[in-house]
């Protein structure tokens, strides 16, 4: 096993773990914080895709942003045991197997695409994610798509204030 | 297939791993003699003589307080979590020390033949690592807030991260603008571009962004008069009102080593970071390994002298009022950086670049 294997696994199972805490944490806090653990990982895949501008933006938007807010809203609402429901065993079971139904279907559907064939992911070498050729991309291939992703940012920025804005 | 286990360069990494315990060791022992330097300068500033009784001129003290803080008592409160109690400081140093990575602290040594980078890692995406571990500093003070199991520790937590949140956008802001220059994000990339013969700090091309920087720095560190998550006197401590012992030394600790990273920051981005002044690197090559060592010196005095700026600032000027402090953040720093992130892009189109 080369180095890459290892980390590979390593991150792989760190992020599995880490996922699979995120569900059965009883404390919602440990579940965000698991969560960002689970971002943490994706982010070291990105690395040895030599993905550096994604996973540093996943960390710093993600991790560093979103997160935050989701810890902000759960401390100040103050959760209480009581108000989380139980459910029935059978119910959980069936939520696993369908939940599970619709992996595999994904699965198998990336994995037999046309665009996935005879593909594999680059890894340590290629130098598409470095922030210089990924902007050049953005701004020509790709302008039209990233322009309407920012109104669509904009917008929700002026539904935000306008929300706030009521009282 | 060959079955050596790991194809790594050896060498490099225990290169690599020497040159971290150096870079963390020096980082914790500058900001260890800046609690020093804080409370001689603050002397100074009160006209009174400062600690001047362990060792002489008082210079063994911060060991005297770091032996003081290891020896109390710890204290974990009845219903903290505990283990996120613990993690709260730990996690507040670690990305405290974190950011040194990606710092040029120097130029090449050469050293049993082999040329050695003073810096650990020249990533190409250099800056946003250091914004993306500073954000990861506020769950430090959140998670330790919240696991204390005390409302004012709970607020303050609350005041501290939506604080570091705000700043970090007018300072990402402040920093397109010097980007857009420069044209690269790593780190040592825009050292060299500062020592190019013809081409001046760039503090001389962007004062503006540089002020907005320190604002917000002044601001991420959690110094005055930024320093509300910590208000001692009128709101009831901080987020680490909890702590005691060691665990309380790691909270305070950060706060002096986050100022000397940040301090090493702009004296990189804006001061030439390892470039001396009126010296021309190029043409005394010859000196070797006495030339990068010359550099090494050259930024740790700047770093010394924005530290004592840190100091200047907290020992002169009283405490924001909170909604000062985000009016301040929010609707003149990201302002201000919008208008010079827009001046700077038309000049740079004006001159084609």
């Amino acid at each position: 096993m080369s180095a890459i294997q290892i980390l590979f696994w390593f991150l792989s199972g760190l992020a599995l773990v880490s996922a699979i805490m995120v569900l059965i944490s009883k404390n919602p806090v440990h579940s965000v914080l698991w969560l960002v653990m689970v971002f943490f990982a994706i982010s070291g895949h990105y690395i040895l895709m030599n993905a550096q501008f994604l996973a540093i933006v996943n960390l710093i938007v993600y991790a560093g942003a979103i997160m935050v807010l989701f810890l902000f809203v759960i401390m100040l609402m103050n959760l209480d045991k009581t108000s989380d429901p139980q459910k029935n065993w059978w119910m959980k079971l069936a939520g696993v197997i369908s939940g599970g139904c619709l992996l595999m279907e994904m699965a198998t559907l990336v994995r037999q695409a046309a665009e996935m064939k005879e593909k594999t992911v680059m890894m340590k070498e290629g130098s598409i994610g470095l922030i210089g050729n990924l902007g050049k991309l953005l701004f020509s291939d790709y302008v039209v798509p990233f322009e309407i992703s920012s109104v669509l940012f904009l917008s929700a920025m002026v539904g935000a204030v306008v929300i706030g804005k009521k009282n | 297939m060959e079955m050596h286990l790991l194809a790594i360069d050896w060498m490099l990494f225990a290169e690599k791993l020497v040159l971290i315990a150096i870079i963390i060791f020096a980082s914790l022992g500058i900001a260890l003699y800046t609690t020093f330097a804080e409370r001689k300068v603050a002397a100074i500033l009160q006209d009174r003589p400062g600690p001047n009784r362990a060792g002489p001129f008082g210079l063994l003290q911060p060991f005297a307080d770091g032996l003081k803080l290891i020896m109390k008592e710890e204290i974990i409160p009845n219903h903290a979590n505990k283990w996120l109690f613990i993690l709260g400081p730990g996690l507040a140093m670690t990305a405290a020390l974190m950011t040194c990575a990606v710092i040029p602290w120097g130029d090449k040594v050469v050293l049993f033949g082999r040329n050695i980078a003073l810096q650990i890692a020249d990533v190409n995406i250099g800056i946003l690592y250091v914004f993306a571990v500073v954000s990861l500093g506020v769950y430090g003070i959140m998670i330790g807030g919240w696991a204390s199991n005390n409302k004012f520790s709970l607020m303050a937590a609350l005041r501290g991260a939506s604080q570091a949140i705000s700043y970090e956008l007018a300072m990402g802001l402040s920093l397109i603008a010097l980007l857009m220059l420069t044209g690269t994000l790593q780190l040592g990339e825009i050292v060299k571009q500062q020592m190019q013969a013809g081409h001046y700090w760039n503090i001389v091309y962007q004062p503006l962004g540089f002020l907005i920087f320190i604002i917000c720095a002044f601001a991420e560190c959690n110094r005055t008069p930024f320093d509300l998550p910590e208000s001692e006197n009128e709101l009831n401590m901080g987020f680490h009102q909890e702590y005691s012992s060691m665990k309380l030394g790691f909270y305070l600790f950060s706060e002096y080593v986050n100022m000397f990273i940040s301090s090493v920051i702009m004296a990189t981005l804006f001061f030439g970071g390892y470039d001396v002044p009126f010296f021309d690197e190029a043409a005394h090559a010859n000196w070797g390994n006495w030339l990068a060592l010359i550099g090494v010196a050259s930024i740790m005095i700047k770093a010394v002298i924005f530290i004592f700026i840190f100091m200047w600032v907290r020992w002169t000027i009283p405490r924001f009022r909170y909604d000062q402090l985000m009016n301040l953040g929010w609707k003149k720093l990201v302002p201000l950086a919008l208008i010079n992130m827009l001046i700077t892009g038309a000049v740079i189109l004006y001159f084609n670049k």
